[in-house]
């Protein structure tokens, strides 16, 4: 359990999650330079990204902040708040 | 401004024909929707037939965009796909027009219960974290008129309502009315589907299904071999629009058809059953009668609710009686080829009265074939039946008392 809580949540990991949970907006490339662009533009709001969020804590077993994560309006922003929770569980569980 | 609604769009998904022309077609060849369930495993229950729309007839992915599967159920995806189609059939692109001049007031009776069943067997099988966020709307009775709306940029008035089967004929008299009001177009209609474990446990629950095992005799409406109903999916979304409006699009060219008028409509409650009162659906027809400004006189064919249980049927066929006499008006019971659709088979109905008064003719009740004379009516069984076809009357009738009628007439 504490292996799989140690490795960081990647880019290419969140637009998996983002894809299963939210689909995908047919007019937005999400294999491209995404990290930066606003949730908003690329099609998903505020319910879109609380199933992301459920996704995350589900498949790593942590617990996220839900205003932390209402505040993350880029990827970029969201994979800082998740990776944060992620090493602080990972030293915990060290 | 007339302030008259008047039909210009038909989106249509019936068990028989996904597409108005397939289900046009599949009804007056007399082709039947009633099939085995394939959905689920259905051998447990007493009831295992359903109006159910084949998975390769109805394929969401290819009708709904990718980023909407994940938080709708069937029924939802059914009734975007019938929006787009409704539109494009009445050539108009919504976001061509104002978005407050738009509204949308659909009708539903199960909510998204497939969607509903899998997240409350993620609640009690893996805990609350695993219930999706979309379950918050997508199980909900307005699910369909809110992603009419958000999808089409509709903010006019809008509204969900919730009468079981007569909800097909309340969405159009609602809409009607915000026509009336001014609104300049109305997304309307509606669309159901519960076929799954959940949702047909509900429907058993009823008593009302018929258990006949062979599908060309299990929903026999009006037939002296009459023995419950089968549920199905599906039903019809249309666009109304003002006539005035309509007028001045078709003369600045939009390539469009007049299907109709809603010109009539009433609602009306049953007394309690232990009451000495009667039922009130012939109180509904008649007021929808006088609604139109027709006599009885003047209604070319009545498409029944055709409840398929002997003592529902002999009340609606005494109704129809009591007002156009004996064999008085052809009557249609096109849903023995579907089964009951919920909300979504009135809505139906409207579609299928609509085709028969542009083409003048009346589909079969399907299976049908023992003659209803006992109830005293003309059921149209056997072959279509051509016949001079300017207004048409629609019945609906939702289980726990609604009744609900509905006058249509060809474009003047």
């Amino acid at each position: 359990m504490s292996e799989a809580v140690q490795e960081p949540l990647s880019l290419e990991d969140l637009v998996t999650v983002l894809r299963e949970s939210a689909g995908e907006d047919e007019e937005v490339d999400l294999s491209g330079d995404i990290a930066d662009v606003p949730f908003s533009d690329l099609g998903y709001d505020s319910l879109a990204l609380l199933e992301t969020a459920g996704r995350v804590q589900r498949q790593y077993g942590i617990v996220l902040d839900d205003e932390a994560m209402a505040a993350a309006e880029t990827p970029r922003l969201f994979l800082t708040a998740v990776n944060e929770v992620l090493c602080g569980a990972a030293s915990n569980a060290g | 401004m007339t302030g008259k609604a008047v039909v210009t769009g038909l989106g249509v998904i019936a068990p028989n024909g996904v597409g108005t022309k397939e289900y046009w077609t599949a009804l007056l060849r007399g082709h039947s929707g009633i099939r085995p369930i394939e959905r689920f495993d259905p051998s447990g229950y007493p009831t295992r037939l359903a109006g159910e729309v084949p998975e390769d007839a109805f394929s969401a992915a290819d009708h709904v965009p990718r980023r909407l599967l994940p938080q709708t159920d069937r029924v939802t995806r059914m009734a975007l796909a019938a929006t787009d189609w409704a539109f494009a059939d009445a050539a108009v692109d919504p976001a061509d027009l104002p978005d407050f001049e738009m509204g949308v007031a659909t009708a539903n009776s199960a909510g998204g219960y497939e969607f509903g069943q899998r997240e409350l067997q993620n609640l009690w099988g893996s805990g609350p974290e695993y219930v999706s966020a979309y379950q918050s709307f997508a199980w909900f009775y307005a699910v369909n008129t809110g992603q009419i709306s958000i999808r089409n940029g509709l903010r006019g008035p809008s509204a969900a309502l919730v009468t079981e089967q007569a909800g097909g004929l309340d969405a159009l008299g609602h809409s009607r009315r915000s026509i009336r009001k001014g609104t300049a177009l109305m997304v309307s209609g509606a669309m159901d589907s519960s076929l799954c474990p959940w949702g047909w446990i509900a429907h058993q629950s009823t008593g009302l299904l018929s258990t006949r095992p062979d599908p060309e005799q299990a929903y026999l409406p009006f037939s002296e071999l009459a023995c419950g109903h089968l549920p199905g999916e599906g039903g019809a979304i249309l666009v109304l629009e003002e006539a005035g409006r309509v007028r001045d699009r078709i003369a600045r060219g939009a390539t469009t058809q007049v299907y109709g008028e809603i010109a009539g409509y009433a609602a009306t409650f049953d007394p309690p059953p232990d009451s000495d009162r009667p039922d009130t659906l012939r109180r509904a027809a008649e007021l929808a009668l006088a609604d139109a400004g027709a006599e009885p006189g003047e209604v070319d064919v009545v498409f029944a609710d055709a409840a398929g249980n002997p003592a529902a049927d002999e009340a609606e066929a005494r109704a129809l009686r009591e007002l156009f006499g004996e064999r008085g008006v052809p009557v249609a019971a096109p849903k023995a080829l579907t089964g009951r659709l919920g909300s979504g088979g009135a809505a139906l109905d409207v579609a299928t009265a609509l085709l028969s008064l542009r083409d003048q003719v009346i589909p079969p009740a399907g299976p049908v074939t023992a003659a209803a004379d006992r109830h005293g009516i003309d059921l149209v069984v056997g072959a279509p039946r051509s016949a001079r076809l300017r207004t048409a009357l629609v019945l609906a009738r939702g289980h726990g008392g609604f009744n609900s009628a509905l006058v249509l007439r060809t474009p003047a």
